[in-house]
């Protein structure tokens, strides 16, 4: 069953994607090498909870943590542990909120200190196929044309795209139908309506798409160990069947840029 | 956070039906109609109830499968 819904909770999601975003730029100030990802979720935690919201992921389906952060070939769903992050590394962050009874869902992926220009163009391409999925998401098209977009984009640069996690409807709870897989082919699947929300996530591995599961259940690893990106946006389809972002990268670029200044 | 699909699973297959088709019992519990991969049907292997098998499945349409190997 998929959930329309309506202005007001639209609002109140773009609310909780929003305390995301902001979550992420919290994170984003302190990320540097020699930092842990255990100190990452901390922060997170007291942030979300000093904005009276509750974290989304924290005992979702039995995870132990806030924020799940995946580091190099770790693809998602890592769990934050104490070991040091080195300069060259890069970050999968992904943190959900659940305020007012609506859930956000937003991803990014930092570099830590100076990472190689392979790995740049690795997360530029990624982040560009989210754009590009999220300007295909609008009323009348279909769930796959958004899959089709974010795999000709990374495959015609001859990255891998996960398979086996998907994108998700987003609401009152924080996995909804319908699933939105980051591949496809055009004019395939549900059609889309105004009042859908989705989370879209592209997961780009700069090898092969295959992957493999760590055996505490949760962290996602690329089976040829080389680095995946991801990042993640919620994005809602307004009254006149255009998309419109929920989450905002905006803060975090604004942090990132400080650091770069300095 | 990324939702974890069932692209592969491994289940059993409770009834033959007509046409190939097969009702399957996936790990999870759920029961899904699944038909035979025509790689398997070109090579004639035989699948009866009670028999373990990888089933391939679309994340559009959790309710249909494609049977793709037999275990021993």
């Amino acid at each position: 069953m998929i959930f329309y819904k309506t202005g007001e909770e639209i609002e109140r999601i773009k609310k909780s994607s929003l305390l995301v975003g902001k979550t992420l730029a919290e994170v984003a100030k302190i990320i540097k090498p020699g930092v842990t990802t255990l100190d990452l979720d901390k922060v997170a935690e007291e942030f979300i909870r000093d904005n009276k919201a509750i974290p989304g992921f924290l005992g979702y389906g039995g995870f132990p943590n806030t924020l799940c952060t995946s580091v190099n070939s770790a693809v998602v769903h890592g769990i934050p542990n104490d070991k040091p992050l080195v300069d060259g590394d890069i970050v999968s962050v992904d943190c959900g909120v659940l305020m007012d009874e609506f859930y956000g869902d937003s991803a990014y992926t930092f570099e830590v200190g100076e990472v190689s220009d392979e790995i740049k163009k690795l997360l530029r391409i990624t982040k560009e196929s989210l754009d590009l999925a999220v300007e295909q998401t609008r009323s009348g098209n279909r769930i796959g044309d958004i899959g089709f977009a974010v795999q000709n984009h990374a495959e015609s640069n001859g990255y891998g795209v996960v398979r086996e996690l998907v994108g998700h409807g987003l609401g009152r709870s924080l996995h909804e139908k319908p699933e939105v897989p980051n591949y496809g082919k055009k004019g395939r699947g549900h059609k889309m309506k105004p009042g859908l929300v989705l989370a879209i996530e592209p997961m780009i591995n700069l090898g092969k798409k295959e992957i493999t599961q760590l055996d505490d259940g949760w962290t996602i690893l690329t089976k040829d160990n080389l680095p995946s990106a991801h990042f993640e946006h919620d994005v809602a389809i307004s009254r006149e069947g255009s998309p419109e972002v929920l989450s905002s990268f905006e803060e975090i670029e604004k942090v990132l840029n400080n650091k770069v200044k300095k | 956070m990324a939702k974890q699909t069932s692209i592969e699973q491994d289940g059993t297959i409770t009834e033959a039906l007509s046409n190939a088709m097969f009702r399957v019992e996936l790990e999870n519990g759920h029961i899904i109609t699944a038909h035979i991969s025509g790689k398997m049907r070109m090579h004639y292997i035989r699948i009866l109830p009670g028999d373990k098998v990888k089933v391939e499945m679309s994340p559009y349409d959790l309710t249909k499968g494609r049977i793709t190997f037999r275990y021993k």
